[in-house]
């Protein structure tokens, strides 16, 4: 499947995948985040059963504290 | 760039209402910029008091120490620019308080410190505001590296800062980075409001 993650196209060798399966395969370590799948919040206790399927449009968002 | 007059800029952004949440570095900053300029209404909540280290960054006064920090903002703007409506909430910002205390504003300025702060008002908005543009800082520990700071953009969500820069002892958020991004944030929303 293709989706556009962070403003940018992908590749991904399966049909869809849960957030927490993008996560572990992008190698994102980070803990504080936003997710959203289309527009929509994706929250840290759905991460394991959010699905991510052909077309999405992904956005995984790193903050960090300074203010 | 779109080009208008000074009376123009102040014509518009005079019916405007900005939501700042958190009146700290970014946020006193940022304030100061839109009080500058003329927006009409800021609305901005804290719960903390001024404190000796916070003058290393924060738009207030070595005898505003131990005031709260909305009341020291609300009257510094007014010292600057009366005409601006302050709105001041003496509160800790929370996931049932935000749609109430920013409910009316164009959009919202996240000036938090905390990444954990920073997140809850992220998902707050995307979940009981759906549509409200937040302009959120993220990286603005340290000191140089000015081409580092940057915006990016992902639906009504923009992050201004270098995004990888977290404030620790050996990394302290200081005046000059603090206030470029404070004034990035405030020029974004500039640029969305005037069009």
């Amino acid at each position: 499947m293709q989706i556009t993650l962070n403003n940018r196209k992908e590749e991904f060798d399966r049909n869809t995948m849960t957030v927490l399966e993008l996560l572990d395969e992008k190698n994102f370590t980070f803990r504080m985040l936003v997710i959203k799948i289309n527009g929509q919040l994706v929250k840290k206790a759905d991460y394991g059963k959010a699905i991510i399927k052909d077309g999405d449009d992904v956005s995984v968002l790193h903050l960090i504290s300074g203010g | 760039m779109q080009k208008k007059t000074f009376k123009e800029i102040r014509t518009i952004l005079a019916a405007r209402t900005v939501g700042i949440a958190g009146a700290g570095g970014l946020g006193s900053n940022c304030a100061v910029a839109l009080a500058r300029v003329g927006i009409g209404r800021i609305i901005t909540a804290d719960f903390d008091t001024v404190s000796e280290s916070n003058l290393n960054r924060q738009y207030f006064f070595k005898d505003q120490v131990g005031m709260k920090k909305v009341f020291a903002l609300k009257e510094n703007i007014a010292r600057i620019n009366p005409e601006v409506l302050v709105e001041a909430f003496d509160i800790m910002l929370d996931p049932h308080n935000i749609p109430q205390v920013f409910g009316n504003c164009d959009l919202i300025v996240e000036a938090f410190d905390l990444a954990e702060m920073k997140i809850m008002l992220a998902e707050t908005v995307l979940e009981k505001m759906p549509g409200r543009i937040i302009i959120m800082g993220s990286g603005v520990a340290g000191y140089g590296n000015n081409d580092s700071i940057k915006t990016v953009k992902s639906g009504n969500i923009y992050i201004c800062g270098d995004q990888e820069n977290e404030t620790c002892e050996n990394l302290p958020p200081l005046a000059p980075r603090v206030g470029i991004v404070a004034g990035m944030q405030a020029n974004l929303v500039m640029e969305i409001l005037l069009g």
